[in-house]
């Protein structure tokens, strides 16, 4: 419970951040929240020899209009997505989910963009990017890229981010018409999800922008726990789309992915949750 | 009117909520070292070897000790316990749990030993391993070498053949009473210093005596060389009331170092180190008409005392004490044996041995209810022991001072609308049976009846006058977040007629207070309690002599007029002496402050009691559970103060909820902890709890003038049984008959399935004739 000796740098920007991610290579790590790497550095299980504190880069707090797609800061945290008019307005799915994350204190400190760049796959925030079709801006020495959100999580804590870039926005198709469902079930209100399912059932209107058709209409279910990394249902999306029922659908919900037993929950129940958790998102998405 | 039965306002808490409290980690203790302990990562295994020449020489570092280099210890198992094993203050050669201490770095910071212990190298040779404590009654791995036996403790008796031979009904269930992780907010702390020669020790406790008692008999001292001070502790529930092998080595290690020593454990620690609570295997058989009378009850209880002989071990005796319950049940055989196991030893913790015996009778006088098919409530009120038959001896010997459990039983089934539950219970499983999307709701009742100040023992308390007008209390006790120090000042106040705030209580000083037998068992009140109130009795005794004197009268004319605090003659209250002159009369005149101190006799254990109803709502489809209501009715004699009453009875309630649904302390079959940390273990939040609707009757014990029993305990008795006998009823009309606790989503949902929605073949005789079904399990 008291980490590993560290050098400790305040970055006033993301510049300087970048800067500072160059200079100490492997040994560095960026701080956001805090509520994920602070605990592995008290266990020990993280020991970087210096922390970048990106907390007070308040360029990358933000939620934004940008047209056909909402845009939002690295560094807004849970409790300011979850309190967002805009966000409620035109992607209401997320900010109801960053309300669901933890308890107050976790969503006061805790970040969209260290929940994402930390992939726990026990996290809520990443399924619902997966679920919506967004995308993640990255930035680095060599510049900045987008990353499709399906193509960000790799492992278990494993990300395509390189050593030497910051996550600096995520990228959510405005909703249009449809709608959605969250289902997560803890053995506490504070907890991890045990399974989460997050499902989206959008309908592009016509006459729409171009980033709204690209995001694409149809519908996204995705799960949070049951791999290591977060995934979508897959055989459940394609017989919802060759016309199958919810329950029929959902029934597939765990087919396309690989849960781990620990203490909560067998494989086998995770599955079985899937399943139900499925059902139940897609019926309230199709309310 | 008397201040005794309001809802006074906590003294304690304007410092609590404001500045808070002072810790033993709070202490500035000029110059203090650390203490680290490298705990063992290996379940069981022969320490190999040890190096620490890295540490040593790491940066801040002070010593290390390994148990070579201290000249103390080890440590006797209390005497009825197997001698042979006993417990040194760091592990000897051999480790038997996880967590257990190896090695001591002292440090000039908590931040370098923690760095040193990094850098301590032990290599172990692995030894079997023993977790389950049914394996290991049969297991040939010796967790002490020396003993040839792995049970510490037993009691055992001869089992009659024919004790349900005359019962039409026979059921039988194994139980599993959890290990629970008792999680005081405030983790353990110790501080030692030597001043002029004596040890200044500051201990996180339920009671300084006994922390001075230990370290005088094990670091070998003088009682008079030995000072005791618990400051603010941060809770208890039972599993500090014992004092810990890593507080002797804060002792020691302040003696031979000559400077001021202190240890905080982390959570971490803290989770595998502060022993665990409960830990039974019962095999519970219960027998009777098919009209419903109990006649006959078999509990044998197998309790899981972990790697050390600690008090755990001895906890059985009072689950025995208690088996019969609030039942008249004519035949009653209760045996135990407790049995090490590759674990952190169990301690005392809330409830201590009884919520066991009642766990295991309330669950299975469900199951009974429910094979002759009778409604528990009716079972239950067919058995009750009736108010005109105490004082009542049980079949096991036990003497209940008092009791009205049919009054208790009645108000909660009202103030819970029990018809009206069990008429919307109907609704939903008639519902449910074509939709299992529809939540069922489980309602569990538990009749509990509990031995507080089961320890032989009196108390000291002591009430003196200063010459200011203030009043000194001083009592053993050990309050740790009780209210003790409004309770005793409200009894003071109502003996004397002085101002609450004229009243200052003063505890766990071992130089200021010379005895006691600090706060476990729910005991506090009534001994202490009565122990204060008999002193203030004698201070106003003397007061009036002293009046009298001063006065000029018989002091048999002397009244107190308690309104004014005053003393005067009757009928002349024109002229009289408040307390405060009497106070300074007293030094000028006698030399001697006003004072009182008693001793209030131990008068034998007082036994509350109640009834606890709950329901809760279980997702058939997730296995989820919620609690939506629980209402208790609670008869601790006379309630002194509603508002601490209810406060014992609210903490009581959420903790017994956690064992019922969500916690349990695991091990995995190599003794690694899987739960040693509060994100994976299950500690229950307010989120989870609905504002319970608490009640209380009052039937005074005649054992104390106060009239009063223990409250501390009796919640998490109560509300345990009632929550997992919820449990067990939502899912009843599913064909489940049991499940164990902690009632967590995947259990739940797992007795579902294997349950198949049908009634499952119950584990049940019906006897027929003489033959009758032989011994329980
Ligand atoms: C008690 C508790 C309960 C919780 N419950 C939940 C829950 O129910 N659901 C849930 O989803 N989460 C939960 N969390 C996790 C919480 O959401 C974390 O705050 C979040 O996962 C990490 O965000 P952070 O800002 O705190 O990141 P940090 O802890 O600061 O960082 C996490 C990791 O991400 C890296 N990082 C951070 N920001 C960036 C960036 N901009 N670019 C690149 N790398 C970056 C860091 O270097 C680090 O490796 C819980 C946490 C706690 C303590």
């Amino acid at each position: 419970m008291i980490p590993a000796s560290f050098e400790y740098v305040r970055a006033e920007s993301l510049d300087e951040a970048l800067a500072l991610l160059v200079e100490h290579g492997d040994e560095v790590k960026l701080l956001a929240g805090g509520h994920s790497l602070l605990p592995l550095m008290k266990l020990r299980l993280a020991t970087p020899s210096v922390l970048v504190d990106i907390g007070r880069i308040d360029e990358l707090k933000y939620v934004r209009d940008e047209g056909d797609v909402v845009a939002i800061g690295a560094l807004t945290t849970h409790h300011d997505l979850a309190r967002n008019a805009l966000l409620s307005r035109h992607v209401p799915v997320l900010a109801h989910v960053a309300g669901q994350v933890g308890d107050p204190q976790v969503r006061h400190r805790g970040t969209i963009g260290g929940s994402i760049a930390h992939g726990d796959a026990a996290s809520d925030l990443p399924a619902v990017v997966l679920a919506l079709g967004g995308t993640y801006v990255v930035a680095g020495p060599k510049g900045r890229r987008e990353i499709p959100a399906s193509e960000f999580h790799l492992g278990f804590l494993e990300t395509a981010l390189e050593p030497d870039e910051a996550l600096t926005e995520i990228r959510v198709g405005k909703w249009g018409e449809g709608g959605w469902g969250f289902e997560k079930l803890t053995k506490r209100a504070q907890d991890w999800a045990i399974v989460g399912v997050v499902a989206v059932r959008r309908e592009v209107p016509d006459g729409a922008g171009a980033g709204a058709v690209a995001a694409g209409s149809g519908i996204g279910v995705a799960l949070v726990n049951m791999a290591s990394v977060p995934v979508r249902a897959a055989s459940t999306e394609t017989a919802l789309a060759d016309g199958a029922s919810i329950a029929d659908a959902a029934a597939l919900a765990d087919a396309d992915c690989d849960p781990a037993a620990d203490v909560n929950a067998s494989v086998e129940y995770r599955r079985h949750l899937a399943r139900v958790l499925v059902r139940r998102a897609l019926e309230q998405a199709s309310r | 009117m008397s201040i005794l039965g309001n809802r006074v306002l906590r003294r304690e808490d304007p410092k609590f909520l404001t500045v808070g409290g002072t810790y033993v980690g709070d202490l500035p203790l000029e110059g203090a070292l650390h203490v680290t302990f490298v705990r063992s990562t290996a379940a069981h295994a022969r320490i190999e070897s040890v190096d620490v020449e890295g540490a040593r020489s790491a940066p801040g570092v002070v010593a290390v000790y390994t148990d070579a280099d201290i000249d103390a210890g080890p440590v006797a198992p209390m005497g009825f316990l197997n001698q042979a094993m006993k417990r040194s203050f760091l592990a000897d050669g051999v480790v038997r749990y996880v967590g257990e201490p190896v090695i001591a770095i002292v440090a000039e910071s908590r931040e370098a030993g923690a760095d040193a212990a990094e850098l301590v190298v032990i290599e172990y040779e692995p030894l079997p391993v023993v977790v389950d404590p049914e394996a290991a009654v049969s297991s040939e791995t010796m967790i002490f070498e020396g003993a040839d036996t792995n049970v510490p403790f037993e009691l055992q008796f001869p089992e009659d053949p024919a004790l349900f031979d005359d019962c039409e009904v026979v059921v039988r269930q194994r139980i599993v009473n959890q290990r629970v992780a008792p999680c005081p907010l405030e983790a353990r702390a110790a501080a030692a210093e030597m001043v002029e020669g004596r040890l200044r020790f500051f201990a996180s406790t339920q009671g300084a005596h006994g922390v001075k008692e230990t370290l005088v008999a094990q670091l070998g001292l003088a009682p008079e060389d030995v000072h005791v001070i618990s400051p603010d502790v941060g809770g208890g529930f039972g599993a500090k009331g014992s004092v810990y092998t890593e507080e002797l080595v804060v002792g020691w290690c302040a003696r031979a170092l000559g400077r001021p020593v202190r240890w905080s454990e982390t959570r971490s620690d803290s989770m595998v180190g502060l022993g665990h609570g409960r830990g039974q295997v019962q095999n519970v058989t219960i027998g009777g008409t098919r009209a419903g009378q109990i006649t006959a009850y078999r509990l044998n209880v197998l309790q899981d005392s972990g790697a050390y002989a600690d008090i755990g071990a001895v906890l059985p005796f009072m689950t025995r004490q208690m088996a019969p319950g609030v039942y008249a049940i004519p035949k009653v055989e209760c045996s135990t044996r407790s049995i090490l196991t590759n674990t952190v030893p169990t301690v005392a913790y809330r409830g201590a041995g009884r919520p066991e015996a009642t766990a295991a009778l309330e669950r299975v006088v469900d199951c009974f209810a429910a094979e002759i098919g009778l409604d528990p409530a009716q079972v239950r009120r067919r058995n009750l022991i009736q108010a005109d038959a105490f004082p009542y001896t049980t079949a096991v010997g036990t003497k209940y001072d008092s009791g009205d459990y049919l009054r208790a039983f009645e108000l909660a089934l009202e103030n819970a609308g029990y018809d009206d539950l069990r008429a919307e219970q109907a609704r939903r499983r008639e519902a449910g049976s074509s939709d299992r999307s529809v939540k069922q709701i489980g309602i569990g009742i538990s009749s509990y009846v509990e031995i507080t100040a089961p320890i032989a023992g009196g108390e000291f308390g002591a009430v003196e006058v200063r010459p200011d007008g203030k009043v000194i209390v001083r009592t053993g006790t050990s309050p740790h977040g009780q209210g003790h120090a409004t309770a005793w000042s409200m009894i003071v106040a109502d003996a004397m007629g002085v101002a609450l705030e004229d009243i200052e209580v003063i505890h766990g000083d071992t130089d200021i207070v010379p005895r006691g037998g600090g706060t476990g068992g729910s005991r506090s009140l009534q001994l202490g309690g009565t122990a204060v109130n008999q002193a203030a009795g004698e201070v106003v005794d003397r007061a009036r002599e002293l009046a009298a004197d001063l006065l000029e009268a018989d002091p048999a004319d002397i009244v107190l007029d308690k309104a004014g605090g005053r003393f005067h003659v009757a009928g002349t209250p024109s002229i009289s002496r408040s307390w405060r002159e009497l106070g300074a009369a007293s030094i000028e005149r006698d030399g001697v402050p006003l004072q009182a101190e008693a001793d209030f006799e131990y008068p034998g254990a007082t036994f509350p009691f109640g009834t606890h109803v709950s329901v809760v709502e279980v997702d058939i489809e997730t296995g989820q559970v919620r609690l939506l209501r629980h209402i208790s009715v609670d008869d601790a004699g006379k309630i002194m103060n509603p508002l601490l009453a209810e406060g014992q009875v609210h903490g009581g309630i959420a903790q017994g909820v956690a064992q019922a649904l969500l916690e349990e302390f695991r091990y995995d079959a190599g003794g690694n902890p899987l739960t040693a940390n509060l994100a994976d273990y299950s500690f229950i939040s307010a989120v989870e709890l609905p504002s319970f609707e608490t009640a209380f009757t009052e039937t005074p014990t005649p054992l104390n003038t106060l009239g009063v029993k223990g409250i501390g305990e009796a919640g998490t008795i109560g509300s345990t049984p009632a929550v997992h006998n919820a449990v067990c009823d939502a899912l009843a009309h599913l064909g489940v008959r049991h499940v164990d606790m902690p009632a967590t989503p995947e259990r739940v949902w797992e007795a579902i399935q294997s349950a198949g929605g049908s009634p499952t073949e119950s584990d049940t005789e019906t006897a027929t004739g003489a033959t009758g079904p032989g011994p329980g399990a």
